[in-house]
Parts: C-alpha cells; structure tokens; sequence
C-alpha cells in the first residue's frame, strides 16, 4: 500500500505519481490522506490501480479515468468521474453537480444522494445511485445506464437519447421526451447485474424504467413547444 | 391630350421596398412554407465594418520602410509560453480554426493538416473528437474540448499539442450546433456515441462547469490530466471581449481564441447567425485593451478569427493587437468549396458558386462538407493540401510585404499607429483615427 497525504506532497507531485503507474505496476494500491476537498484528485489515471482517498474530494476528482478503481471516502464535488472511460468510482457519501457528466464507460457508484444534472450528457458510463437524484439528471443522455435507487428530481432525462433510466421511487416530473418504458427481461438482467456490482440489495422489480420517447431525434415543427 | 387618359400618365419605375427586399420576401415565403427557421452553413453574410475600412499608411520621411525580399520580416509565433512545458512554435501567424470530422469529410479534414503542416502551422478539431487522418496529417494538432463532449478521451487529449476550450463561436454567441441526421455516416454516429440518421444536437454550455471560477478548475483538471505540458485554450465568442478575455486569463487560459461573427459554423439558424454577435474588427480592441490592463499582452496570446481572407487582413488584425490569426471559411474555399467549376450542381440545388451555404445538408458537390463516400470521393486531400498550403503561404507574403513597407521586421511589430480607418464606423470600434484626422469618435481628452 503507498500512502499519500496530499497535504504534504501536492496534488500535482500525487498525480505524476499515479499518472506513472503502468498496465504491469506492482503498486496497485493507493491510500491518500488529508484530501480536505482538493480539486482534480486521482484525474486522469490510465492503469489498473485502486486508489483510495480517505475524506471528502473537490471537482473532477477521478475524471477520465481509465482502468482505475477509485474510492472516495467521504462526499465528492463537482464533476466527479466526469466522461469516465473504464474503471469504478465508488462514493461512500453524497455526490455533488454533474456527477460522471458525459462518461464514456465503467461503473460510478454513489453510496449516498446525487445533485442536480447526475450522468449529463453520459455517453456508456453505468451509474448505480443509492440515494436519490437532483433535478436535470441524464440531460441529453446518449447511451449507458443510471441506476437510481430512491427518488429522481424534475425534469429526469430531458432531451435524452438511448440512455436506460431505472428508478426504484418518485419521479418528481420527466423532461421533455423521456417517458416510461416497459420493463422487459433484458433490462431486468442488466440491472440486476449492475445492483450487484455497486452492492445494492435493492430488486429490480421495484424499478420503473425511462427513455426516450425518440420525438426529438428528427426536427419537426410540430415539436417546436418543446425545445 | 387628355391628361386623365391612364395611357398618357408617365409610369413611375417599380420600387423595391428596402425593408421588404427579395430577400426577406423569399424567407417570408420559405418560413410560410416550411414552419423551420432557416438553417445554414458559414458565417454573416451582411456588410459589417470590417478590415477593408482600415488602411495602413506606409513608410515614408517619419518611418522607413524594409527592402522587399532583402531584409529578413519574420513571422513566427510561440503559443502557450505562460504555463505549459511545450509551447507551440509556428513559423507563421495564421492558424487553421476548428472544423469537425462529421461537418467535414475525412478527406477535407487530412487536406487541412497536410497544408497547415506543410506551411509551418497547426489545425484544429472540432465537434466530433480527433481522427487518425487529422491527427497523423497534423504536424501541429489543436484539440477542442467542447459542450457535447463528442469523441472526447483522454488518449487524444494527451496527443494533442494543445487543448482549446470552447466556450463559444463568433457565429452563435451562447448557441450549440446541431448535425443534422443526413450526414450522420456509421463511423460519425460511432465516434458520437449516437445512433446513426439523427439529428446530434450539441449544447450550448459544457456540460460540468459553469462561470469562470469552474473554468479555472476545469482547466486545471485537464492540466493536470496532461502532466502541464500542453497549452490550453479558450476560444470565445465576440461577444464581451473585454471581460470575457479579463475572465479567461483569470481563469488560467494560456491563450484566447477570439472569434468574430463573420466566423464560420456548420450550421445553425440565420437568424443567429446574422443577428447575433459583433463584428471581428469591434472586438480585437476591448480584447487587447483587457489583456495590457492585465500585464498580459503577448504574454497569454490573442488569436483573432471571424472573417480573416488576405494577408492584409492578417497584418492589420496584428496591428491592433493580435499575436495570430485562425481561419476556417477562407481554408475551406482555398481547399474548393463554392468552386464555380461545380456552379451547374449548385444551380441544380437553387443556388450558385459563392453562395451555397446548405453544408448541414451534406450535398457539397466538391465533397468537403459531407459524408456522401462518392461526394467525398471527388476530393484529393494531397491536392487540397497543396492549395492550402499555397494559400497560407500567398497571405503570409502579402502580410510581410505590408509589414516591410511599415518598416517592421516582424510581424507583431505592426502597431496601431500604422493604422488609418475609412469610416466613422470601423474608426470608433478599432479605434484608429479617419484618414486625414487624428481623431477617432470616442477618442479620449479629445475636444471635437
């Protein structure tokens, strides 16, 4: 285990020293102490290192990461796993705005609640909330999976694309041209899986599914009221 | 004479009404007809003051000038000194702006780093990630981090000379972009992560940071993603130049990316297009004013697009204060684009050489701003570098030999002072006094 306390080393020495972890390195295992909310912690990273940062991060703490586990023990700012590649992020605490914004792939799992505008954008990134979501989240949504295990603020999934939604409880209102989806036997497999993988105990016949209602995708005037 | 005779009272000539022209008829008639605002391709097309209402005065008793192809002018240029461990370097001042693949061919894409490589300067991505022809055929490669965020990874953005953020475009200040579904080929669809056929809309905010305080983290991350070696940028909008460009340098911008609205898109509305934004020559002065309030000038770069066609254009955008230039529009004519040769295949689509502008449609008939495999197929990439290349060569003579006759030996020795304006107009916003007077509207201590 390399200990690190980034206090003492610095945020940019830290990252030149995970950024230097290659696919064969035999320091996989990271713990870094006194984060004390620092930006841009563990970003990055390209091997397949498990970094453990004990407390609470800033923004974009493992942002584009690659290959790389990252736990976050405390609550994570801004931004965090934003366009994420491969890999895990796991979130003991809250997560702030825009969490895995636009990621790409691997799994972001958030022990606690998500803000507003969770998986904008995301683009194959699988994220498994436990808590509940802001409003916003899976704006424009491309492709991948959120998992939300509490209850999901206004406007979920506005404008979204081929993103999958699941939520186990309230909706507070869709955004425009997402709408509910049957749940059907494949869908149930993918979330069980991914309920696994973020270790949940949560059932997937609990989950509502939501996705686009694909009236957006082709401009029509007839559609104008809701751009 | 019956003077009451209808036949006897002189015709007045038919009057075009100056509000009602042809043209807003015609978009009345199409907006009837359609329910869609008007979607196009390029950048205003109005007359706005521009750099033909300057002038440079010349050398004479007070200033002497430079022998013409005896005494060296140089024109190189280093981008990104401030915090990046490896500056650009180019050998001239004239940069290639961001295009993507997907609004451009593959073919189009190559052509643009083969002649900016070949004329010693860099080229752009754009809204749709990096190619492996972009990339290969770019000696120099700037890679854009946009809203949509399509295409993006970190491989490219640590093979990337240098980062520019976008923030906004001269030809929609606070639009996003929208690639319509025709020229959404498989390889497009995929690099977007989008299903292919649909419209990609692209946003008009990034997507994970707003205001400039999240600009400077944001930057921050992608530094320290790319270990501080490569410069970033901010391109913006010419918008609020003055605070825009304060907010950027603030922000830790290594370089500001400065685009008027003749500034080029792929697409957007007219409506934007043509209202929205201001001219490139009000906004190179606000820019460069808040770049000296900060100490910063030709410390953080200002790199003016929007417009940019001759190497006189170059020298004067250099005069009042810009360390480059970026074109895109004048490239992609340079490459062929609006070719007369191709003028009945643009009367077939209702339009004519110069004016086709429907480059979201995917139609070009000279194979640059499409997808269409045969379209595309009538492109030469290695002849379009070559013409590029011959392009950016012509327009860095023609700005040495402006420089020379103002006795510069550099290019960025060009100076206000060389300046004389036309008009009231182009006088106020450059700030450069009318020819004939010392005097500019809005001159300070002044007593006209």
């Amino acid at each position: 285990m390399q200990t690190v306390d980034l206090q003492e080393t610095g945020l940019r020495a830290l990252n030149k020293m995970l950024h230097a972890q290659s696919e064969t390195t035999n320091q996989t295992a990271w713990e870094i102490l006194n984060p004390k909310g620092a930006h841009a912690i563990a970003c990055g990273l390209n091997a397949p290192i498990e970094v453990t940062v004990k407390g609470s991060t800033g923004y974009y703490c493992a942002g584009m990461n690659q290959h790389a586990t990252v736990n976050i023990h405390g609550s994570a700012g801004p931004g965090t796993a934003e366009n994420m590649m491969s890999g895990t992020v796991v979130i003991e605490g809250d997560a702030s705005q825009y969490a895995g914004a636009t990621g790409h792939g691997g799994l972001l799992v958030i022990k606690g609640n998500a803000s507003s505008r969770c998986g904008i954008s995301m683009k194959g990134i699988d994220i498994v909330v436990h808590g509940n979501i802001g409003h916003m989240s899976a704006f424009m949504a491309q492709s991948g999976n959120l998992v939300v295990c509490g209850d999901a603020g206004d406007a979920l999934g506005d404008s979204c694309y081929e993103a999958r939604l699941f939520v186990r409880g309230t909706v507070k209102s869709l955004g425009a041209d997402c709408e509910r989806k049957k749940m059907r036997p494949e869908h149930l497999e993918i979330l069980q899986d991914l309920l696994t993988r973020a270790g949940s105990d949560a059932k997937p016949e609990e989950f509502t599914r939501y996705g686009s209602a694909r009236n957006l995708y082709t401009f029509d005037v007839d559609n104008a009221s809701a751009y | 004479m019956n003077q009451h005779d209808p036949k006897n009272i002189p015709q007045t000539t038919p009057r075009q009404s100056a509000t009602f022209s042809p043209d807003v008829n015609s978009e009345i008639r199409r907006a009837a007809a359609t329910g869609i605002y008007d979607i196009r391709g390029g950048g205003a097309k109005r007359s706005l003051p521009s750099f033909d209402d300057l002038l440079f005065m010349g050398a004479s008793i007070s200033r002497y000038p430079l022998e013409g192809y005896r005494e060296k002018c140089e024109t190189s240029v280093t981008i990104g000194g401030l915090h990046a461990e490896n500056p650009i370097h180019l050998d001239i001042p004239i940069t290639i702006a961001g295009m993507s693949f997907g609004a451009l061919s593959g073919p189009a894409k190559e052509a643009l780093g083969r002649g900016a490589t070949a004329a010693g300067t860099s080229t752009t991505t754009g809204d749709g990630g990096m190619t492996s022809e972009e990339r290969g055929h770019s000696k120099t490669l700037v890679y854009q981090y946009l809203p949509s965020r399509y295409g993006m990874n970190p491989d490219d953005l640590r093979r990337a000379d240098a980062i520019e953020i976008v923030v906004g475009q001269g030809a929609k200040p606070g639009g996003g972009g929208m690639l319509l579904g025709q020229k959404i080929s498989d390889r497009v669809a995929e690099m977007r992560n989008l299903p292919k056929g649909i419209d990609q809309r692209s946003a008009c905010r990034h997507p994970d940071w707003t205001g400039p305080d999240d600009l400077e983290i944001k930057i921050l991350e992608l530094r320290e993603i790319t270990g501080w070696k490569v410069p970033i940028y901010v391109k913006i909008a010419g918008a609020r130049p003055y605070y825009d460009v304060t907010l950027a340098v603030k922000a830790g911008a290594d370089a500001v990316v400065l685009d008027g609205m003749q500034g080029g898109t792929a697409a957007t509305q007219d409506v934007f297009i043509e209202h929205v934004g201001q001219p490139t020559l009000a906004v190179i002065r606000p820019a460069v004013q808040a770049l000296q309030d900060l100490g910063m000038h030709r410390k953080v770069q200002l790199i003016l697009s929007g417009g940019i066609r001759s190497g006189a254009d170059v020298a004067k955008a250099m005069a009042l204060g810009a360390d480059a230039v970026a074109i895109g529009t004048a490239a992609l004519i340079a490459l062929g684009d609006n070719d007369p040769k191709y003028e009945a295949e643009y009367n077939a689509m209702g339009t004519t050489a110069g004016a086709y502008d429907d480059w979201h449609e995917g139609r070009d008939p000279a194979g640059i701003t499409t997808q269409d495999p045969e379209l595309s197929a009538r492109f030469d990439p290695i002849e379009g570098g070559r013409r590029l290349k011959n392009y950016l060569k012509v327009m860095t003579l023609e700005a040495q030999t402006i420089a020379r006759a103002c006795g510069k030996n550099h290019l960025h020795n060009l100076e206000p002072e060389d300046l004389v304006a036309l008009t009231m107009e182009a006088a106020a916003m450059a700030q450069i006094p009318l020819a004939g007077t010392d005097w500019y509207p809005g001159k300070p201590n002044t007593s006209y």
